[in-house]
C-alpha cells in the first residue's frame, strides 16, 4: 500500500439482509485529490462513506483512512477525518458561532483556540455578518456552509462530503461549490458523493460511479465522457407532435436511437464523426419541415455516461426514496 | 497553522470524557431555554395540573395529611412531572438519530458515552429546574415542608432519582424507536396509567380492589409516598427502600438495554 493514498479500499462489502449495499468495491485516493462518487439513490455511496468514517462494521474487505485501518483503529480515523453533508450537525437554536464553538470544545482545542479557529471559519466561510444569529434563520446553502465549517474544525486530514448541495438552489450549489474548490486547493483529501453528475464534474479529480453497490465505471470525467463515443448532436423541438416527427426523422442514423430527456431536449450520439452526423440531422429535419431549436454539437455529459453504463438514466432511479436510509436501515 | 489533526487536545479519558458530557449537557439546556414550546410543554403543565386538582378536583378528594389535600397533591404532581418530563429525552434523541446528529457525533473523536451522558445530565438538571418551579407554586397556594430542611432536601433528590431512572427508560424507547413521530406517538403512553394509576392525586384506598393490588405496588406509587412522607413527616414505612429497590431495578434492566439501542443505531 502506498503512503501516498489517503484513502485505500479493499473488496468492501456490506449487506442489510437481503440487500447488498456494497458487493466488494476497491477504492484509492490519493492525498490532496478529490474522489467525486457518483450514482442514484441506494446504489451504495453513503454505505460507503459510514464504513469510512467508521459508523458501520464491513461485512468484509478492509478500509484504511490516513494509514489507519478503521476497524483496528477507529478512535485513529475519527481524529484524521471530517464528515459533512447534509446540516446534520448544526443545532438550530444555537448561533453560528456558538455551533462552532461547541464543535471546537468537543475536539478540545481550549478555550482560545477555539474561538480564534471558530472567528477564522466564520471569515472563511462568508458567515462573519450571520455569526450572532441562530442557525434556524439561517438560509440553506448558509446552513450547509456552516456545516462544513464545523466539520473543519480540527482541519481534517481526509474530508467526506455526503451529497453536500443535494436540495439547494443553483445559486446557493455554485457557491457552496466554490467553498469546496477553496477547500481542495488548500491540500484537503476530499472523498465526495452526489447523484449530480454535473458536481462531480465540476469537482472531482477522478470519478468511479456506484450502481447496485458495485463500481461500474471510473476515470477522469474526459476518460468516462470518452466511453460514450465522442460528441452529442442535440436539439429541442417546442410542440409535443413536432417533437415526436423529429424523433422519428432522425432515428436510425447509422443504427443509432435518439434519446429524450426530461427537460426535452433530443439527443443523437455523434460518435467520431460529428460534424458529420450534425450536417445529416440538419438535412433529415428539413426534410421533415421541423424546424429544431438550439441545434448544436456538444462534449457529452456525464448523464450521457451514465445511461451508455447502466441503460438508465441516473437521476430517474425508480425506488427513489429520500435517501440510502432505506437499505440502511 | 495554528491547529492541526496532530494537536487535538487529547488529556486524560476521564477528563476528555466529562468534558465531552458537559460540551454536550450545555447545548441540551441552551436549546431548552431558547425554546418556547419546550419551556411551556415541561413547566407550564404540571403548574396546571397543581391549580386544577387543587382547585377543581381536590375539594371531592380526602386526603389525611396534615395540611389538607394541598400537601397531598405537591409530591404527587412532582412525581408525576418526573415521568412526563422524559418525554424530551425520548424525543431528542429519536430526532437526532433521525437527522444523523449521533453520527456525526460518533464520526468524531469524543467520548462514546457523551451523547447519552450528556442528554441524560441536562434532562435531570432540567427536572431539578422544573422541581424547584413546583415547589414554589405549591407555596403559593398552600403548600408547607412539616418535616424540616432534611425531609425537604431527601424528597428533592427522591425525585431527581425517579427522574433519572424514567429519563433512562425514555431514552431507550427513543433510541429503539429511531422515529420523532414514531416517539411522538407511543413515548408518553406508557406513563399516563403509570402516574395516575397511582397515589399522585388520589389515594389508592379509593379505586377498586383489583386495580389497588396494581396501584399500591407499581414505582410510581412507591417513589411518591416516599416523596410525602419526607415531605410531610408522614409514617414513611418501607417506601424509603422499595422505592429505591424499584429505581435500582429498573435502571440495571434499562441502561444496558439504552446503551445497546444507542450502539445499534445508527
Amino acid at each position: 500500500m502506498s503512503t501516498d493514498d489517503a484513502i485505500v479500499v479493499e473488496g468492501l462489502a456490506k449487506s442489510f439482509g437481503d440487500v447488498h449495499a456494497l458487493a466488494g468495491i476497491d477504492l484509492r485516493v490519493p492525498r490532496g485529490s478529490v474522489l467525486g462518487v457518483l450514482g442514484p439513490n441506494g446504489a451504495g455511496k453513503t454505505t460507503a462513506v459510514k464504513i469510512l468514517t467508521t459508523l458501520l462494521r464491513p461485512d468484509s474487505g478492509r478500509a484504511i483512512v490516513d494509514g489507519r485501518d478503521v476497524l483496528a483503529d477507529p478512535a485513529g480515523v475519527r481524529r484524521s477525518i471530517g464528515l459533512a453533508g447534509q446540516s446534520a450537525a448544526i443545532v438550530d437554536e444555537l448561533t453560528g458561532r456558538e455551533n462552532l464553538e461547541m464543535m471546537g470544545r468537543l475536539y478540545h482545542l481550549g478555550k482560545r483556540r477555539t474561538k480564534d479557529r471558530a472567528q477564522e471559519l466564520l471569515e472563511q466561510f462568508g458567515l462573519t455578518d450571520a455569526a450572532a444569529r441562530r442557525a434556524k434563520t439561517y438560509s440553506g446553502g448558509m446552513t450547509r456552509r456552516l456545516d462544513l465549517a464545523a466539520s473543519l474544525v480540527a482541519r481534517p486530514k481526509v474530508l467526506f462530503l455526503d451529497e453536500p448541495t443535494t436540495g439547494l438552489d443553483p445559486r446557493a450549489r455554485n457557491d457552496m461549490w466554490q467553498v469546496i474548490r477553496d477547500l481542495v486547493s488548500a491540500g484537503t483529501t476530499l472523498l465526495l458523493t452526489t447523484q449530480y453528475l454535473e458536481e462531480a464534474d465540476e469537482l472531482a479529480d477522478r470519478i468511479v460511479v456506484f450502481d447496485h453497490g458495485k463500481v461500474i465505471a471510473e476515470g477522469t470525467a474526459d476518460e468516462l465522457k470518452d466511453t460514450v463515443g465522442g460528441d452529442v448532436v442535440e436539439f429541442s423541438v417546442d410542440d409535443d407532435s413536432g417533437r415526436e416527427a423529429a424523433v422519428k426523422a432522425v432515428s436510425g442514423l447509422d443504427g443509432v436511437e435518439p434519446t429524450v430527456s426530461e427537460s426535452r431536449v433530443i439527443s443523437v450520439r455523434a460518435g467520431d464523426r460529428g460534424s458529420d452526423r450534425l450536417v445529416e440531422v440538419v438535412r433529415r429535419l428539413d426534410d421533415a419541415g421541423i424546424q429544431p431549436q438550439g441545434l448544436g454539437l456538444r462534449r457529452p455529459s456525464l448523464d450521457d455516461v451514465f445511461l451508455a453504463l447502466t441503460g438508465h438514466a441516473a437521476e430517474a432511479e425508480p425506488e427513489s426514496g429520500d435517501k440510502e436510509a432505506v437499505a440502511d436501515a | 497553522m495554528s491547529a492541526s489533526t496532530a494537536t487535538i487536545g487529547r488529556g486524560s479519558l476521564v477528563r476528555d470524557g466529562l468534558s465531552d458530557t458537559f460540551v454536550m449537557m450545555k447545548r441540551n439546556l441552551l436549546v431548552w431555554v431558547r425554546v418556547p414550546a419546550y419551556i411551556v410543554f415541561t413547566l407550564i403543565q404540571p403548574v396546571m395540573f397543581i391549580l386544577l386538582f387543587r382547585y377543581v378536583f381536590g375539594g371531592a378528594i380526602k386526603a389525611n395529611v396534615p395540611g389538607g389535600y394541598v400537601d397531598y397533591l405537591v409530591p404527587g404532581v412532582i412525581g408525576q412531572t418526573m415521568g412526563f418530563g422524559s418525554f424530551g429525552t425520548a424525543i431528542s434523541l429519536a430526532n437526532e438519530l433521525q437527522k444523523g446528529t449521533i453520527d456525526r457525533l460518533r464520526a468524531m473523536p469524543i467520548a462514546r458515552s457523551a451523547v447519552l451522558l450528556g442528554r441524560l445530565g441536562a434532562d435531570v438538571l432540567r427536572m431539578a429546574v422544573v422541581t424547584v418551579v413546583l415547589i414554589g407554586v405549591g407555596a403559593a397556594i398552600g403548600f408547607r415542608f412539616h418535616n424540616g430542611v432534611g425531609g425537604a432536601l431527601l424528597m428533592f433528590v427522591y425525585s431527581i432519582l425517579l427522574g433519572l431512572t424514567i429519563c433512562t427508560v425514555s431514552a431507550f424507547i427513543g433510541l429503539a424507536l429511531k422515529e420523532e413521530e414514531a416517539v411522538q406517538g407511543f413515548g408518553l403512553i406508557w406513563v399516563f396509567p403509570l402516574t395516575f394509576v397511582s397515589s399522585a392525586f388520589v389515594p389508592v384506598q379509593s379505586m377498586p380492589h383489583w386495580l389497588q393490588v396494581f396501584a399500591v405496588n407499581q414505582p410510581f406509587t412507591q417513589v411518591i409516598d416516599a416523596l410525602r412522607s419526607f415531605a410531610l413527616g408522614t409514617p414513611i414505612g418501607n417506601h424509603a427502600w422499595v422505592s429505591l429497590l424499584w429505581l435500582a431495578g429498573i435502571m440495571a434492566v434499562f441502561v444496558p438495554l439504552a446503551v445497546r439501542a444507542y450502539r445499534r443505531a445508527s
